[in-house]
């Protein structure tokens, strides 16, 4: 980092000044999209902080619309500008956050505009609905920093939800999340297996898990689980308050009322950070992921050290996978997890390969998810579709902003052949 | 050896794995063999571990034999199957030579069977010979279009096209039933999505209903076999074709031999897109008749198998996709024969794509299969 930038200004990298310059266009388009759409809003929008019941009752805020969509706009078109001025180094991804923080935040401004809405229940919606993509997440970044490209989240998170379902059914909430964990892992383990002992295309082994555990699932929830429901009947993993934490205003609802998906979530996130980036194996898992030979020399194991943490990630997986069935309905249904495995693994280049980056990324991901839930009752003239897209289209364009910065492990997708 | 030499070589090893120049007879041959017969079987152990007696697992394979190749009727439904599997799959084994990953036909098949649809209703009046081919180049244009997004953000900002092709699919079904509900799509008197029905002069005839009327087979037999020639003409006689296979062999190399790297992955992305958008206006012109939310029904992700399968080759690819075809047609027979899902087929697939993926299993479970093969592994 540092060298780079105390190098002579004569060495010119034409990809980040073309990074620098789309992201600058990106943000004047943001600007007139605010100005153009979203510009006429009429009153004041009015966010409840809190609600009826709650211990301690905050007042709703009031935002004056109009004013705060100029503003917003305004603040998206200087950093824009600013970008074909003088931009370029950190500045750029993050103007590009600011740029579409405000974007969202001036939807939701025009959206709420002469309504009420609750900031509450939608920042609680926005955590649980994140929970699945930052453990698909976390569990892609365990594999990729070893250096496996773990495309077979979407399938470990299919196992896992199917696995919670029909062994719920069968023993019980805890037995079901303790398979569906086993059985991530022996996903991981197959795909360790596939890739490291058999040297298969990382990328074609991920997609082969997808394909078989989509097969697998569908076929015997139709074959199976049509007759018998009693097999797919698991019982939901209630929410749990946590006492005086539970109570803080905004935040509580938040972090603090959730079911045990969140809080392990949340504790994942903040162990795995410590143990990739503050102990000895952590180090090792690591130098792995950069640089394989380098760390044979030195007498690490490539070869268990990707078994160990590939299999890790798919337990990680189950878990989450878990999350969908044991977490929330109770029943499988096929291809339930309907792409968040994928949406995983663009938090995980998004959050540029950091579990706390990859948990924010998530965060934006079901935020937008759950907004796009609210605004259906909040009756904007938007189709819905467009809504439901928009994550997508924020995935694209913040991967394209930020890819030439986020660097990801140097010997990512290669297989090791020990000599 | 340094840092450099060590990539190259792996990557070298990876990219001869998913396309590999010239491959050996027990690679094409027996590999493949071995990896159909086993996935069979092990289909088999799934069928009796979900509680279905033996019986049933005979009626199920003489089921998907009768029902792939087993009549006229049959072969008709395979090459239905197999044709929009066919086309996806060269636009992908195109990028894979190419160096590229491409998740996103099936957005491209959805984009471009909708294309093809909205421009054959538009037009309608107009005589067969000209709106049927035009209606097709509709679909493959916006295919085209569609994935050169994937292939600019890659060339212009580094964007990871998995990544970005994934998205661009989970776009396109909301794009897709956003525009199946506006007016001049939707068909008239109907609330749920569904697009107008194209009309007959856009639509590939059918080449045997003078036998039957069932047989659905239809002209997009001759598209199917006209692209297994322009792609094999283009990868291995073309210059572009040169170009895309050095760009995916050895980027750097074909930076220095003055190959513009950038123009090549977009014209790559293009031209994949180009051929899964004329999937998908197979689809629609040939067999469905109108757009309806989905109705790429994972056509994208199969064709992904099928490359992968065909070893990213125009021929090997032709067959893969007649494999799949025929299990696709096979399966819906034994779905109605003997009352195993169909989805039982996905599961067969998947572990194909495995032995053929990893011939290193396969040598490690049927050692007796590969004799020359192992002794030149024990060296």
């Amino acid at each position: 980092m540092s060298v780079a930038e105390h190098a002579p200004r004569a060495v010119i990298d034409h990809a980040a000044r073309r990074r620098t310059r789309i992201v600058g266009a990106i943000l004047i388009l943001i600007a007139a999209f605010i100005v153009v759409v979203l510009g006429d809003a009429p009153s004041q929008a009015t966010f409840r902080l809190s609600r009826p019941r709650d211990a301690w009752v905050l007042p709703n805020l009031v935002v004056p619309a109009q004013p705060f969509i100029y503003v917003a706009a305004a603040l998206t078109a200087f950093l824009g500008v600013r970008q074909f001025l003088r931009g370029g180094g950190r500045w750029t991804t993050l103007s590009l956050g600011l740029g579409l923080g405000l974007a969202v935040l001036a939807f939701l401004v025009w959206a709420t505009a002469e309504n009420a809405f609750s900031l509450t229940g939608m920042l609680q919606a926005t955590m649980v609905r994140a929970v699945p993509i930052a453990l698909g997440g976390l569990a892609a970044l365990m594999c990729e920093r070893v250096a496996v490209v773990n495309i077979a989240v979407e399938g470990m998170l299919l196992a896992g939800a199917f696995t919670g379902a029909l062994m719920g059914s069968v023993i019980g909430g805890w037995g079901g999340l303790l398979s569906a964990v086993v059985i991530g892992g022996l996903f991981g383990f197959i795909l360790a297996a596939l890739v490291v002992t058999y040297r298969m295309d990382q990328i074609i082994a991920g997609v082969v898990i997808n394909l078989f555990v989509l097969g697998l699932t569908s076929f015997v929830s139709s074959q199976v689980f049509a007759e018998m429901r009693h097999l797919n009947n698991a019982p939901v993993f209630p929410a749990l308050k946590i006492p005086i934490l539970g109570d803080i205003p905004v935040i509580g609802p938040m972090l603090f009322q959730q079911n045990i998906f969140v809080y392990g979530a949340l504790i994942m996130v903040g162990v795995s950070t410590y143990y990739l980036f503050h102990t000895r194996n952590g180090l090792r898992a690591r130098a792995v992921g950069e640089h394989p030979r380098a760390a044979d020399t030195l007498g690490i194991d490539v070869y268990w050290t990707r078994y160990v943490h590939v299999t890790i990630g798919g337990m990680i997986a189950g878990f989450g996978g878990a999350w969908f069935t044991l977490g929330s309905v109770g029943r499988f249904d096929e291809n339930m997890t309907g792409g968040r495995g994928y949406i995983g693994l663009a938090a995980m280049i998004f959050g540029r390969w950091h579990p706390v980056g990859a948990l924010m990324a998530a965060l934006v991901f079901g935020f937008t998810d759950s907004l796009q839930q609210k605004l259906a009752l909040l009756n904007t003239p938007i189709p819905s579709e467009f809504l439901a897209m928009a994550p997508y289209i924020a995935t694209i364009i913040v991967v394209a902003g930020l890819i030439g910065r986020a660097r990801a492990p140097a010997a990512d997708g290669k297989p090791y052949v020990k000599e | 050896m340094s840092v450099n030499d060590t990539l190259d070589s792996a990557k070298e090893q990876l990219l001869r794995r998913a396309a590999p120049g010239r491959a050996q007879f027990e690679d094409l041959v027996i590999v493949p063999l071995f990896a159909v017969a086993v996935a069979l079987m092990l289909g088999a152990l799934i069928m009796l571990a979900t509680g279905i007696d033996l019986p049933t697992v005979g009626r199920s394979f003489i089921a998907l034999l009768a029902g792939s190749v087993g009549s006229l009727g049959a072969l008709s439904e395979t090459l239905v199957a197999a044709v929009p599997l066919v086309l996806a799959a060269l636009g992908l084994a195109l990028g894979f030579r190419t160096g590229l990953f491409n998740i996103g036909a099936e957005g491209q098949i959805l984009m471009g069977g909708l294309a093809a649809v909205i421009f054959g209703f538009t037009f309608d009046g107009l005589p067969f010979a000209i709106l049927m081919p035009l209606s097709l180049l509709a679909g493959m244009l916006v295919g085209a279009f569609y994935a050169g997004i994937a292939g600019w953000l890659r060339a212009a900002t580094g964007a990871h096209e998995v990544i970005s092709t994934i998205m661009l699919n989970l776009i396109s079904y909301r794009l897709l039933d956003y525009m199946l509900r506006l007016d001049w799509v939707q068909r008239e008197g109907r609330s749920d999505p569904i697009s107008r029905s194209v009309p007959e002069a856009a639509e590939l005839p059918r080449l045997l209903e003078w036998l039957d009327p069932n047989l659905r087979m239809h002209a997009g037999v001759f598209v199917m076999i006209a692209a297994v020639i322009v792609v094999h003409w283009l990868l291995f006689r073309a210059k572009l074709g040169f170009e895309f296979r050095a760009s995916g062999a050895s980027p750097d190399a074909a930076r220095y031999a003055g190959i513009r790297a950038g123009l090549i992955i977009v014209l790559a992305m293009a031209t994949a897109g180009a051929l899964a958008g004329l999937a998908g206006a197979n689809q629609v012109l040939g067999v469905l008749g109108r757009a309806s939310p989905g109705f790429s029904a994972g056509i994208g992700f199969d064709a992904i198998a099928v490359a992968l399968l065909g070893r990213s080759h125009p021929v090997g690819v032709l067959f893969a996709g007649l494999l799949f075809g025929a299990l696709e047609a096979g399966g819906r027979q034994m779905q109605v024969d003997a009352g195993v899902s169909i989805d039982l087929i996905g599961i067969i697939q998947a572990l194909i794509i495995v032995f053929i993926a990893a011939p290193l299993l396969v040598r490690a479970l049927f050692p007796w299969g590969f004799r020359a093969a192992s002794k030149g592994d024990a060296e």
